[in-house]
Parts: structure tokens; sequence; C-alpha cells
């Protein structure tokens, strides 16, 4: 499946995937970060039962410096 | 001594507030923010690196929400519906934090508000339940449009973001303080403790800076310079200063019992 992911085509070997497994591929798992998929906010409570499908667009933020 | 900042339905002691761009590292952010006594620090909403990141510490790490208020920013956004929707991320990062610092910019050379996008994003924030601190122009009419709208706290400029330029037009920001029935703070522009000392003598609430901290030689004895110039300023106001008398003197000794 391919996601594009903060403006970046990524493949994942994988027919299903949810954000909260995407969340664990990535390796950002306990970080503190919000997720926008296809420009709606998944909200934090439900990563582990949003499906993602190929094509989804994806921002994934977190807070940085800045004034 | 009770001379509280209330924004928003929350007090502080603290009248300034800080941003936590351009340090050298998270522990350098920290330890300015420290000495300056800070309670608010602004954050920027960036795309999270991907990959060999696992481990690094983040900026929040270095400050514990339970520590501070975190004003969230939309820096770097020239639309309302990128500040909107970056706020709308923010609030989620951020567990249903609504308190924000919304800025909509105009052009890359100055970073100059746009205004029109500013109050489109503030009506559209104010209308779905955010505390809207916004960065203005220092126009009295804008100023007062935004306070209209429902906006917490509006932050003119003193001058252009991160140009240490200081207070340009301080006629401007007295006509917007004595407007508002909300708090005025100035953001962006103080380069040295004295301007952070003269927008507070002008009755402002409160300033914010990032670059007069950061971009100093020593950002932490900065810090302890703009705490101690704020409180000062704000002292200043509240203690009501002497009239100014154009080209006439007034003798602070005694005019009688001199030696002849």
């Amino acid at each position: 499946m391919q996601l594009t992911i903060n403006g970046k085509a990524r493949d994942f070997a994988v027919t299903q995937l949810t954000v909260a497994e995407l969340v664990l591929q990535l390796s950002l798992e306990g970080k503190r970060l919000a997720i926008e998929r296809n420009g709606e906010i998944v909200p934090r409570s439900q990563f582990a039962n949003t499906q993602l499908a190929a094509g989804d667009q994806l921002e994934i933020v977190g807070a940085v410096g800045g004034g | 001594m009770s001379d509280l900042l209330n924004i928003a339905g929350k007090s502080y002691q603290s009248r300034l507030l800080v941003g936590t761009g351009k340090y050298q590292d998270f522990k350098q952010t920290r330890a300015a923010i420290d000495a300056s006594g800070a309670e608010i620090v602004t954050v920027a909403i960036r795309r999270t690196n991907i990959g060999q990141t696992a481990g690094e510490p983040s900026l929040l790490d270095f400050l514990p929400p339970d520590q501070f208020t975190y004003l969230p920013n939309t820096a770097g956004c020239y639309s309302a519906d990128d500040a909107v929707r970056t706020l709308r991320l923010a609030r989620e990062l951020l567990d249903g934090h609504t308190l924000v610092k919304l800025e909509v910019l105009g052009d890359p050379n100055t970073l100059y508000p746009n205004m029109i996008e500013t109050i489109a994003a503030a009506k559209v924030l104010v209308k779905d339940g955010f505390d809207v601190m916004v960065y203005c122009s220092d126009d009295p009419i804008m100023a007062k449009q935004l306070e209209d709208i429902g906006c917490c706290a509006v932050m003119p400029l003193a001058s252009l973001i991160g140009s240490g330029m200081g207070i340009l037009n301080p006629w401007n920001l007295q006509i917007i303080i004595a407007n508002a029935t909300i708090p005025v703070l100035v953001d962006a522009g103080v380069g040295t403790a004295s301007d952070a000392a003269i927008a507070m003598e002008l009755g402002c609430q409160g300033v914010l800076m990032n670059t007069a901290i950061a971009a100093a030689r020593d950002p932490i004895q900065m810090a302890g310079a703009m705490k101690k110039a704020v409180e000062a300023g704000r002292e200043a106001y509240l203690a009501g200063r002497m009239a100014k008398k154009l080209y006439s003197a007034s003798p602070s000794s005694p005019t009688t019992g001199l030696i002849s």
C-alpha cells in the first residue's frame, strides 16, 4: 500500500494498516503528535480503529521551538 | 502583591511571554525560559521527522506541560485556511488545549501580518471555541475589530518580527490600549530590555518575545534582564509617571537655606 506521509510517498508491504500500526511502523510510538488524514484530523483515540487506504495523504505533526 | 495577567479566564504572575525558537539546544531553551520567569511559552507546529529520530528528545520533554502554558502559533502560515488547519492540529496535539497564537503573514520579507486573512481566521477560530491571542498590525481599527470578533488578547507588533528595532509607533500602541477592553500585548520587535520596559510603561498587559532573548550574546542573562524590565515597566505604569515639563526645569533640592 502506498501512502503519502508529510509530502513523501512511502510503500508499506501490507494490505491493511491502521493509523496505530502506522505509528508503530514509523517508530513514532509514545511521541506527542497529531495526524491528519486526507485533510481530516484523526483523534488519538481513533488511531487503533482507523483503517488507512492506498493513496491516503497523511500529515504527522509535532510541536517544535518557535516564537 | 497580586497584579496578575488575566487571559481567557486564567491568571498568570508573569507578564513576559517567550518563544522557544532559535536557541542552541533544548537545554539552553529551558534555562533561558527559567531565567525569564515566563509561564506562557509559544511553540510552532511542524511536520514530524520520519525515520532515524526514535529516542530523540523533543522540546516538550524539556518544557513539561504541567509546568508551562503552551501557546501554539501559526508561524509560517500565509492564509486563514492554513492557520485554522494548523491550530486544529495543535489542539489535537495538546489534548484539547484552546489557547493559541494566531498569526497570518503577508510576505516573507517583512513577516508583516495579513490582516484580511487574520480577521477571517479569527472569526472561524473563535466560533470553533479557541481562545485566540492574535498577532496584528498596530492599527487601532484592526485591533478593535479583532476584539469585537471575540479574540482574548490583541498583540500588535512593536516592529518587524526578529528585527529588534524596538517600539516604532508608541502613539498607535497607546490608542490601541486606550480603546481595548481585552489585554494588549506587544508581540515582535523588542530588541533589548528598555524596549520591553517602554511597552509596559505604555500600558501593555504583557510582552511576547523570542529573538531578543535567543539572539543575545548571553540568552540566559538577557532573559533575566527582560524579566526585570517587564516588571519595572509594569510597576512604573501602575505608579503613574510624573508629568513631562517641556523647557522648564524644577529643582529637586530646596531653593531656600542656601549659604551666601
